[in-house]
């Protein structure tokens, strides 16, 4: 704990400094992931197994995007709250959308196909 | 480093970051120790954050609700290439390139923070033009689907009608957001190589750079929600 917040005192006046490296590294690896999904199309994964791929890469691509090349991962978290409690709202609203888009679908079937 | 950064850093050694927040917060002074340029572009990101997501969640709720088949990205956006039918080959391409374009301007803000002028506006101009043949991939996909294969926003050929809304709508916005990127970039790199920034200091790369980022994480979101799944 102590060692990270040492970490963090860096970023509250000074800019980050990292060698090249690390967004080398970051980069292929970001080249991986992103081959690793587009294969799930090439191969034709389908159902469970396709979603779960899809959006395990998804997370691991964004995840590494915004904590590395966004510097969130130094950022005080102060700024973390700030960035990552309001997307929360969205996530709610998301769950709203697909027990909403389900009602349209059902009330479509039996209006449409059942007259 | 001042005397008063010194004693709340020194301060910080010994707290949790949950303490930190309420120090931050509690603290007779600005809440976020940062450029004040930099947090207006968080703010930005933040609130383009919940553009984005209205329009992938109404392009989820078009879909989950809409009675006719969905079109299979894998095969509308698939091309023949030298008599290959490959799926989405174009879209796996633009994806490469943006994340190439990520990479050269992360680099480029590390240059920008060590003070390298030359290879910092080498590397912005690379990420502006690597943005700029994104803009020209996307301007030759849209063309396809529009005279080729006759896509509409209200109707097209293959399945639902949603389809095409959906997909103007979202890669349209990304697309608009990509060239604003690139004129961004453009801007900021004639200035950094004008000198303008010598004695401000080179924060700007880095808030040129959270825009960019953000481009690119909409993209990842997009590639996975509308082409893959």
């Amino acid at each position: 704990m102590i060692k990270q917040s040492t970490e963090i005192q860096h970023v509250a006046s000074q800019p980050e400094q990292h060698p090249i490296s690390l967004y080398l590294k970051v980069w292929l690896l970001l080249f991986v992931l992103s081959a690793c999904s587009y294969m799930v199309d090439y191969f034709q994964f389908q159902g469970l197994l396709r979603w779960t791929l899809i959006l395990a890469f998804m997370f691991l691509k964004a995840g590494l995007i915004i904590m590395i090349f966004m510097h969130v991962a130094w950022e005080r978290m102060a700024v973390k709250l700030l960035l990552f409690l309001p997307p929360i709202a969205i996530l709610i609203f998301i769950a709203l959308m697909s027990i909403e888009a389900d009602y349209v679908f059902i009330t479509r079937i039996l209006s449409f196909f059942n007259p | 480093m001042s005397n008063d950064e010194h004693q709340k850093n020194s301060q910080d050694n010994n707290t949790s970051p949950w303490q930190s927040v309420v120090n931050d917060w509690s603290a007779d002074k600005q809440s976020f120790d940062m450029p004040w340029g930099k947090l207006m572009m968080w703010v930005f990101l933040l609130s383009d954050t919940f553009i984005f997501s209205i329009f992938l969640t109404s392009y989820m709720n078009v879909r989950m609700s809409a009675t006719t088949a969905w079109p299979n990205p894998s095969e509308v956006f698939a091309l023949t290439i030298a008599g290959h039918h490959i799926p989405l080959v174009l879209i796996a391409i633009m994806t490469f390139i943006l994340i190439t374009s990520s990479g050269t301007m992360a680099m480029a803000v590390n240059y920008a923070y060590q003070g390298n002028k030359k290879k910092t506006v080498y590397l912005m101009l690379a990420t502006a033009l690597l943005g700029a043949s994104f803009i020209g991939m996307q301007a030759f996909e849209w063309t396809k689907l529009i005279v080729e294969e006759g896509i509409r926003p209200w109707g097209n050929p293959m399945g639902a009608n949603q389809f095409g809304a959906a997909f103007f709508m979202i890669t349209g916005f990304h697309g608009l957001h990509v060239s604003a990127g690139v004129i961004y970039l453009s801007i900021i790199a004639k200035r950094v190589n004008q000198g303008k920034y010598d004695k401000k200091g080179y924060h700007i790369v880095e808030i040129t750079g959270l825009y960019w980022h953000f481009v690119d994480l909409v993209w990842v979101f997009i590639f996975a929600f509308f082409y893959l799944w």
